[in-house]
């Protein structure tokens, strides 16, 4: 369990968002909706803790996050973050591999080479393992990344949950990576012991595969709920300032079209 | 690639700079035979002072001049791979950035200032002036050329900040050599142009020791240093304390650059490309890197000793005159290159 308790965070004079509180469970996917600006990133940020909330607390397990040490959080939380590029010439398994670093010392440890195989075959990037990361596509890049991170929290921790966080993990992707991606993340889901709370922009991708959404305005919770809860003109109308038509989807899910 | 083929690779780099130091040391303004660089050695090594003069010109030039390039070699290289590493930029080196010419700053006004000021003559006093320099150096320009608020400062403004820094503490030097009366502060081609002609066996243990404890240090933090490549924010989702991991890092490449300085002047290109070309070989995994490119920069610069002590024999052309022809290229070349992000 991710809990946060009347959060906020400024820069400068400006609150990026305020007075957030919010539960994101095990087991479900949650997704954080909202315009540009929003502060649906700030808010993934402050709840990974690599920003401190200036109000509030963030709490894992019910225990408070802001004294944990970086190499602990890291063990169990783990962040994707948007285009990740470097400089240097890394071959895509070492970039893989970073995810097991909090995990080993000096060397991985034969455990930690499996994981990496492993991670690699489930996002099918295990033919690219040689190659040199900048020379990748975007969304290839992204793959990669993500087979990083979910190498970083791959095995159970023992009394805690997992925790992982995708700020704009579509971003770059075509449509059916975009498809593939949110199938192998509820497909992550199915352990049971993993919190999983991403930021997406496409509102029906979020209607279909969120369990519940967050829908911020203004840096404020506008909504939270289930995708119908949440998505209900009357709230989109506020946070985007454009009129949806709601209609439904061939599968049966509710499908927003915009004029 | 498999770590057989890293040890190799490794190995193959070790024989390459033992093969060029020997040369080094058997070539120069005179060549020495194998048989007497062999009997002065073994003179040394006895503890006796060889009789001839050639022996003695072995001995107490042509041997700590070899050995303590090796040392200065090793730390432009390590000191280049940690800034890339530090700041994700394949062309930021201790040069560029203005380390060395602060931390010849802080040299000369030793030499200037020591004597008139009474400065104990310390055996640490001068690395200690030269790392005070090179942190000012250094501080400046990464404080002046930060503009994006992301800790990674624009590598234009870096290289343009670091040109500036370096172009005021180089008419520092220049005023302190105007009005210098020590010798060795008065060679301004010495701390702009970098020579090693000035090698004692004291200067080989000072530059040995801090080389050698830095390479070992920053080795315990090559896996964290490639964990900041793909970013800060990464890095420290990775577990990474990176406010710390910066500090210690810049700390022990001040250190191993200044006190090199201090001893040979500022030069300039050899932490810049030793480290390119081991990533086009290997890669950019640090831990390898970092012992590599202190085996590679030690034998670079020793073929750059080499070929300023020969190529008009018997005068000498001051070393950075070699590294800037070899080095220059290479960084316009990096400069044009696409796929580095600036």
């Amino acid at each position: 369990m991710v809990e946060a308790q009347n959060v906020g965070f400024r820069a400068g004079h400006r609150d990026l968002i305020s007075g957030i509180s919010a539960r994101f469970a095990p087991g479900q996917l949650h997704l954080i909706i909202g315009a540009n600006g929003a502060g649906k990133s700030t808010l993934v940020k402050v709840l990974s803790r690599l920003l401190r909330p200036a109000a509030g607390l963030v709490q894992y397990d019910g225990r408070d996050v802001s004294h944990a040490t970086e190499r602990d959080l890291a063990r169990r939380r783990a962040v994707l973050s948007q285009a990740i590029e470097v400089a240097f010439p890394l071959s895509v398994r070492e970039v893989v591999m970073m995810g097991r670093y909090p995990h080993f010392g000096t060397r991985p440890a034969q455990h930690d080479l499996d994981i990496v195989d492993e991670v690699m075959r489930f996002f099918d990037v295990s033919d690219m393992a040689e190659r040199s990361y900048p020379t990748l596509s975007g969304g290839e890049k992204q793959r990669v990344n993500f087979a990083r991170v979910l190498g970083q929290v791959w095995q159970p921790v023992a009394g805690q949950h997992r925790i992982l966080f995708l700020d704009e993990p579509l971003t770059f992707l075509d449509i059916r990576h975009q498809i593939e991606f949110m199938k192998k993340v509820r497909e992550t889901l199915k352990s049971g012991d993993m919190v999983i709370v991403g930021v997406v922009h496409d509102l029906n991708l979020a209607a279909r595969f969120a369990d519940r959404l967050l829908l911020l305005n203004q840096g404020r919770v506008l909504a939270d709920g289930t995708g119908a809860e949440v998505l209900a003109p009357a709230h989109i109308r506020t946070a985007f300032g454009i009129e949806p038509v709601v209609t439904t989807a061939p599968g049966g899910g509710m499908h927003l079209i915009f004029d | 690639m498999s770590a057989p083929r890293i040890a190799g690779l490794l190995l193959a780099l070790v024989v390459l700079m033992i093969l060029t130091v020997l040369a080094s040391i058997r070539f120069g303004a005179i060549d020495f035979p194998l048989h007497q660089m062999w009997s002065s050695t073994a003179a040394v090594l006895a503890g006796r002072t060889p009789d001839t003069l050639d022996g003695r010109i072995f001995t107490e030039l042509r041997l700590p001049r070899a050995i303590l390039c090796v040392f200065v070699g090793a730390s432009l290289g390590v000191g280049g791979t940690l800034m890339q590493a530090l700041f994700r930029n394949p062309i930021v080196e201790p040069g560029l950035v203005g380390t060395s010419s602060g931390a010849a700053f802080g040299a000369s006004l030793y030499f200037v200032l020591g004597t008139v000021l009474h400065v104990e003559q310390a055996p640490w006093s001068l690395p200690a002036a030269a790392c005070a320099g090179g942190v000012v150096s250094t501080w400046m320009v990464f404080a002046l050329a930060e503009t994006r608020g992301d800790g990674r400062a624009s590598i234009v403004m870096l290289l343009l900040t670091g040109l500036a820094v370096n172009a005021l503490f180089l008419s520092g030097i220049g005023f302190l050599s105007y009005i210098a009366r020590d010798p060795q502060a008065r060679s301004i081609i010495f701390w702009n142009l970098g020579t090693l002609s000035g090698a004692t066996w004291r200067s080989v243990a000072i530059v040995g020791g801090v080389t050698t404890l830095g390479t070992l240090a920053s080795l315990v933090y090559a896996k964290q240093l490639n964990a900041l490549m793909i970013g800060e924010e990464e890095a420290t989702y990775l577990g990474v304390n990176v406010a710390r991991l910066k500090l210690i890092v810049l700390s022990i490449n001040v250190a191993i650059v200044a006190v090199a300085t201090a001893f040979t002047g500022v030069i300039s290109f050899v932490g810049l490309i030793v480290p390119h070309i081991l990533r086009m070989l290997r890669g950019a995994d640090n831990r390898f890197l970092i012992i590599a490119s202190a085996v590679f920069g030690a034998t670079l610069l020793s073929l750059a000793d080499l070929i300023a002590r020969v190529a008009l024999r018997p005068a000498e052309l001051p070393i950075g005159i070699v590294t800037s022809v070899v080095g220059v290229p290479v960084f316009l070349s990096l400069l044009r290159r696409r796929h580095y992000v600036f």
